[in-house]
């Protein structure tokens, strides 16, 4: 590895990214009975951001190869469900595109299983599908997969508890601070009022950015429903904005 | 203040089959020259292991630099990936393969101890949260160390301090609680 001389310890300035206050779920949320014993109890100390939090990993093409965006062509034969087209952009809060930035997702399969060992839900595994995908944003940050439209799920919650039908994704950024794994909903998905990790976001209206949009206009006629989902992690704030609420 | 930000959710307890790489815990391959290894487990307020976890390292290179175009000391050539992600075990372990960072200049003048920032996702956590890893053989640049002089409590600050493992030549010891008695001291980026 080349080595630099290190630089003398004189000020210099760095891009900073405001804390999003109030848009995450609280870490201690009663309602989803996992967070008791895991919930950090001391509160977060805040701390500015140096160096190693306005930077972070710029994970590309490198770790990608395009059939990663396709999760129902990495079998023999089709899985079995609903196919469809999930695509967006990720962005920053000022409005920017992240490109090149790496997504990684993963999901049940249609009948509500996972491929994963602790998923015992009596639900049929299917061969044809792991739902496991990767991609890299253009440079316009869009990301597109196509997969299986997931099942929802009974889960060990409480009496009678299922999960609205998600798409797990996790997103880098750019920098540390920017580093977010979520879950994307589907529209109209009549389990949100009884699941406590969706309802976990305290602000209604942040919940609602995690449902997609069903879209005419992508979808491919013959083939597949599409669904639109923007991603918007923190921004430097150097010129904020306020998205219209309606598009999401 | 959320404007048109997504907000996060848990990994649940599924992250498995999604974002373990397999070369994951190695940021450098092992064998190479200067490389250490941290070892570590995760565990919850009851003390029990955490199995279904994941932790991931974001940290500067040996000489104090990012490959990053916001460092401001420019362009570093583009061999150290800098990031490590390693899923937890039955038994709440983890280990990264790495090399140790370089020390930094704080953008106030001073100098930050050598560390990697932490990333903890797991089942029950609906954000991930996030610590630093420090050498116990730094002793003099963790004195100096801004973010660890911000910790009140001795025995909370020796929490984010890995210390060598003396059977193990080249190995570091970090355990990480999410809750309870011995709590580690997360931080808010």
């Amino acid at each position: 590895m080349t080595t630099h001389p290190p630089s003398p310890p004189t000020a210099f300035s760095l891009p900073s990214y405001p804390r999003p206050e109030g848009l995450h779920p609280p870490l201690d949320s009663p309602g989803y009975r996992s967070t008791a014993l895991r919930a950090p109890h001391q509160p977060p100390l805040l701390i500015p951001q140096r160096l190693t939090e306005i930077t972070g990993p710029l994970l590309g093409e490198g770790r990608v190869a395009p059939a990663d965006a396709d999760l129902t062509t990495q079998h023999a034969g089709e899985p079995l469900g609903e196919r469809i087209i999930v695509t967006g952009r990720v962005l920053d809060s000022d409005g920017r595109p992240i490109p090149d930035t790496l997504l990684e997702i993963w999901q049940a399969n249609a009948a509500g299983r996972y491929h994963h060992k602790v998923d015992q839900h009596p639900a049929p595994l299917d061969p044809n599908f792991t739902g496991v995908g990767r991609c890299v944003t253009d440079s316009e940050g869009r990301y597109r997969f196509i997969t299986i439209k997931p099942g929802s799920y009974p889960w060990g919650n409480h009496y009678n508890a299922w999960r609205p039908a998600h798409i797990h994704f996790s997103m880098f950024g750019r920098a540390f601070t920017q580093r977010l794994v979520t879950q994307m909903y589907f529209p109209d998905d009549p389990l949100f009022p009884y699941d406590p990790i969706f309802n976990s976001i305290p602000d209604p209206r942040a919940r609602e950015r995690l449902i997609s949009q069903f879209s005419i206009d992508l979808t491919e006629p013959d083939w597949a429903l599409a669904y639109t989902w923007d991603i918007v992690l923190r921004g430097t704030g150097a010129t904020p904005f306020e998205p219209q609420d309606g598009a999401r | 203040m959320t404007g048109g930000l997504t907000p996060s959710q848990t990994v649940g307890p599924y992250l498995g089959i999604g974002l373990p790489w397999p070369d994951g815990p190695y940021v450098v391959a092992e064998g190479t020259p200067g490389a250490i290894t941290i070892r570590g487990r995760l565990f919850d307020g009851a003390g029990d292991p955490v199995p279904d976890g994941l932790i991931e390292t974001w940290q500067a290179g040996p000489d104090g630099r990012f490959d990053h175009p916001d460092d401001p000391r420019g362009a570093v050539a583009k061999e150290f990936r800098g990031f490590g992600r390693c899923p937890t075990g039955p038994d709440g372990s983890y280990h990264i393969v790495t090399l140790r960072p370089g020390p930094l200049p704080s953008p106030d003048g001073g100098t930050e101890a050598p560390h990697l920032d932490v990333s903890v996702f797991a089942r029950g956590l609906l954000n991930r949260v996030v610590t630093r890893i420090y050498f116990a053989d730094e002793a003099q640049a963790n004195a100096a160390d801004p973010v660890l002089a911000s910790i009140a409590g001795d025995e909370r600050r020796a929490g984010l301090i890995a210390t060598a493992d003396p059977d193990a030549d080249g190995t570091f010891r970090f355990d990480i609680h999410l809750q309870g008695e011995h709590e580690t001291v997360f931080f808010d980026v």
